[in-house]
């Protein structure tokens, strides 16, 4: 085969002992050169028993990969649904990019996760007309069978499973019609339900390992401050404590026999640090920092028209977020043992190739010597797109020569994270004489995730903007703009990242333009909707029918319109990202100044949706987590210390503030798009704008409750 | 270091820990019953939570020589034969995301549905709200609680 061909579509059937595995091979990100290297991303084993088997190259934490994923391919592989299991893929060379991020597993896995299962469904038919001597369009798959209907014979896939493996994968398999779906669309049960009822779940911080350590460290109480010196008596003193030494210029850590004791020994432990150049660095200051920015260089994100020669009435106005953390039910924890000249990690991560290069280079080995196992993941919202956790853990394992698992206590969580960065952003419109936007201007002033992680950046703009910035109306004139700034502050991508400050702002604003212009907020919307255009932001081309038919769906399965009981007030909001469309409503009622969430209708446009039941918990758990970013998430910096450290003062949602959450969405056969992130940033600005019904004061700042 | 003997799921079991060791530890560490998890340690999440003579404990906030004698149940003792009607609930209405905080809700819910066989949803929000679900599973868990109080989940 020409390496031309091979990039198109490789595929090989390999006879691994009796059964069809087949691995497909697609270019990753578009062809990667001349060097014939190709990136596979799905994997598939089916035992002479019968078993099926489905690799999961993307790592579970909550969002059902491990159900969505083997489900889009069992569709085309006509399986039956009862004989798919699963096996997690650890970092491996195979899959291509690993990472579990952007809302871009389903997304990503579509079109290789069919064409995996529809070639695999060809050759089992291929390899049951050789077996009966007749020909394959005679024979059809159905339930992990192949049968010949004018015969009425029938064989199972186990039984055709060596047959097949010896013959050609088909470069271009056919792939099934939408309206034939039995099993994507349908509201299958996840596969790992019972364990996670039954308490046998294994997430990073169950793992354990004969002869295991726990371990804690010390790290310094100010961002990127140094460790100048320790004692270590007090903590050897404790029970089980085996060691404590220095593992990095910034940390000590304190092993133990159990994890209670590693604690205790922590706890006694005196440390000096060297505070370094953030000793007196408060959030504050990094407020005012980006308001002063506002003026500064700004880099064009879309640009459409011309905003500044539009002339008539101006509305300005300015927002800010500030920084959160993620604060995932599970701790930060990691496993790791090192040998001599290889290092094996057991680790909840949404990153495990860059755990394997990271440890890789901090112990000394290479990256093949190296191997990442991913475990159950106790909610990632981001925080494990980093590779902290682990890195820590093998440079402990190397320095006490044991396996051992290193853990963080929930203050180490919160305060030794990366966080959300904080933004600040400029709004201003003209509107016209009946108070349409003539123009539209959103300025965002806010730190470089990417920047600081040294990714480049696309046409000036952080890396992650392309996915999460657009907005999405027809307007004449229109400029979106970002002013990328520094900040000491470990950053981290969370949940719907940037989408979250750019629809707050946005659509905070457009709430206040359509007050100004005497409008129904609902109306006001589907008014700069109501032109059909495409609207080109980087690479992704939004339909403003799209977001009409969302916002329209959400209006309507909430009563928008219909007069509220005394006392109760709606909001709504719309946003775009990760290539998917999102309305909200929200109800609420006043409570002591207090806004109490009732009722949150939500819609989305995600294309096909792979399993509903799904879809559903993405957009409940995505309006909760958004409903405490809204009303308290805050981190907060003072002598560059991050302030807050516990459930007590960065306050989660718990069920007495937990609203009534109705997810819709719109039936669609269109590619499917990210369902994870785009329930979160119309939560905020919807909210803030019932309230605004309720009090007639604006919130122009998160979180609410400050 | 003194030996503590503990009556967990059912069976007695000895553990060489200090007094004031937390009870979550000892279960997860020393008995390697790792299905009860850490969340906060400070009786703020719930994660934690088991049983001692029926009422609901947490478990990182309560040292182990209080439990001493007390019969203490796990997520791994919850039922004796097959799955209790709170986690047959808890799969039929699909609770669990990332799953992490499930035990301690489900922990939870059992214990209200013991004392409590037909709460209200006054009731079921006073019980539950201890326990924080970063994944928002709230709904689903509140139609699982009035399920298995359906289904008789209070005996
Ligand atoms: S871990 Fe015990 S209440 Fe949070
Ligand atoms: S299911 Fe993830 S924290 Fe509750």
């Amino acid at each position: 085969m020409s390496p031309l061909s091979r990039r198109e579509f490789i595929a090989t059937g390999v006879a691994a002992g009796a059964g069809l595995v087949i691995g497909f091979y697609l270019p990753h990100r578009g062809p990667t050169g001349n060097d014939g290297t190709f990136t596979p991303n799905a994997y598939l084993k089916i035992s002479p028993e019968g078993k099926i088997t489905v690799v999961v190259a993307r790592s579970e934490m909550g969002q059902g990969v491990r159900t969505s994923l083997p489900m889009i391919l069992a569709e085309e592989l006509e399986a039956d649904w009862k004989q798919i299991s699963i096996e997690q893929a650890g970092a491996s060379t195979l899959y291509g990019d690993q990472t579990t991020g952007g809302s871009a597993s389903v997304r990503t896995a579509w079109d290789p996760m069919r064409k995996a299962g529809a070639a695999a469904r060809e050759m089992l038919i291929a390899a049951a007309a050789l077996e009966w001597g007749v020909p394959r369009s005679a024979c059809r798959a159905e339930n992990s069978t192949v049968a010949h209907l004018p015969s009425n014979r029938r064989l199972t896939y186990g039984q055709l499973a060596s047959k097949a493996a010896t013959l050609t994968v088909p470069t271009t398999p056919v792939l099934k019609q939408p309206k034939d779906y039995k099993i994507v669309g349908t509201a299958l049960p996840r596969l790992d339900i019972s364990s996670k009822v039954n308490g046998t779940a294994q997430f990073g911080i169950d793992f354990r390992l004969a002869g295991m350590k726990y371990a804690l460290l010390a790290r310094s109480p100010v961002i990127g401050g140094k460790i100048t010196g320790f004692d270590d008596k007090e903590p050897r003193k404790q029970p089980g404590v085996s060691y404590v030494g220095k593992i990095s210029d910034s940390a000590v850590v304190v092993v133990a026999d159990t994890a209670w004791n590693a604690m205790e020994g922590r706890r006694v432990l005196n440390a000096n640090w060297d505070d370094g150049a953030n000793a007196t660095l408060t959030s504050a200051s990094i407020l005012d920092s980006l308001r002063n920015s506002a003026s500064g260089k700004s880099v064009p994100m879309y640009t459409k028209g011309d905003v500044s020669r539009v002339s008539g009435r101006r509305i300005q106005s300015t927002y800010q977020l500030p920084f959160m953390a993620h604060a995932a039910m599970e701790p930060g924890n990691c496993t790791a043992h090192f040998r001599s000249t290889e290092c094996e990690i057991w680790a909840p991560t949404q990153v495990p190739q860059d755990c394997r290069d990271a440890v890789a280079q901090a112990v000394g080995l290479d990256p093949d010597q190296v191997k990442v196992n991913v475990t159950l993941i106790g909610g990632g919202f981001g925080r494990r797109l980093e590779h902290d956790y682990a890195v820590e853990a093998a440079l402990v394992s190397k320095a006490i020569n044991a396996p051992v698992q290193v853990l963080w206590t929930r203050e180490d969580d919160m305060r030794f994270s990366t966080y959300r960065p904080a933004s600040f952003h400029q709004l201003s419109a003209v509107l016209d004489g009946k108070g349409w936007p003539a123009a539209f201007s959103h300025r965002m002033i806010a730190p470089s995730i990417n920047g600081q992680k040294g990714v480049a950046a696309v046409n000036g703009v952080d890396a992650d903007l392309p996915d999460e910035g657009a907005l999405i109306y027809s307007l004449p004139n229109v400029s979106l703009e970002y002013v990328m700034t520094e900040t000491p502050v470990p950053l981290a991508f969370m949940r719907s990242v940037y989408a979250l400050q750019m629809g707050f702002a946005s659509e905070c604003f457009i709430d206040e333009l359509a007050e100004i212009a005497g409008k129904d907020p609902l109306e006001y919307r589907l008014h700069m909707l109501g032109k059909d255009e495409d609207i080109q932001f980087f690479s992704t081309t939004w339909h403003t029918a799209r977001m009409r038919g969302v916002l329209q769906m959400a209006a309507e399965k909430a009563g928008w319109g219909k007069q509220m009981p005394d006392g109760q007030y709606r909001g709504i909001a719309c946003f775009g990202c990760f290539g998917s469309y999102m309305a909200e409503v929200v109800e609420i009622s006043m409570e002591n100044d207090k806004p109490r969430v009732r009722r949150v209708v939500g819609a989305i446009d995600c294309g096909q949706v792979i399993n509903p039941n799904i879809l559903e918990q993405q957009i409940q758990g995505g309006v909760i987590y958004a409903l405490a970013n809204a009303l308290r998430a805050q981190i907060t910096i003072d002598k560059g210390r991050v302030v807050q450290g516990n459930f007590d003062d960065y306050a989660p949602i718990r069920m007495n503030e937990a609203p009534v959450v109705e997810a819709y969405f719109v039936p669609s056969s269109e590619p499917p798009t990210g369902a994870g992130e785009p329930p979160v940033p119309p939560l905020a600005p919807a909210l803030c704008n019932a309230m605004y019904r309720a009090t007639k004061k604006r919130i122009r700042a998160l979180p609410i409750l400050s | 270091m003194p030996e503590i003997t503990l009556r967990v799921n059912g069976s007695e079991r000895k553990a060489k820990v200090s007094p004031e060791t937390p009870l979550l530890w000892v279960l997860r560490d020393t008995l390697q019953l790792t299905g009860t998890k850490y969340g906060c340690g400070a009786g703020l999440c719930g994660a934690c939570t088991v049983h001692a003579d029926g009422a609901i404990v947490r478990s990182c906030s309560t040292p182990v020589s209080q439990v001493a004698g007390k019969n203490i149940i796990t997520i791994e003792g919850l039922s004796q034969n097959g799955l209790h009607a709170v986690q047959q609930a808890w799969i039929a209405e699909q609770v669990p995301q990332c799953g992490y905080c499930q035990v301690g809700q489900i922990m939870a819910a059992a214990a209200l549905l013991a004392k409590n066989a037909q709460p209200t949803d006054e009731q079921i929000t006073q019980a539950m709200s201890g326990n924080i679900c970063r994944c928002g599973t709230y709904d689903r868990i509140r139609r699982a609680i009035h399920r298995a109080a359906g289904a008789g989940g209070g005996r």
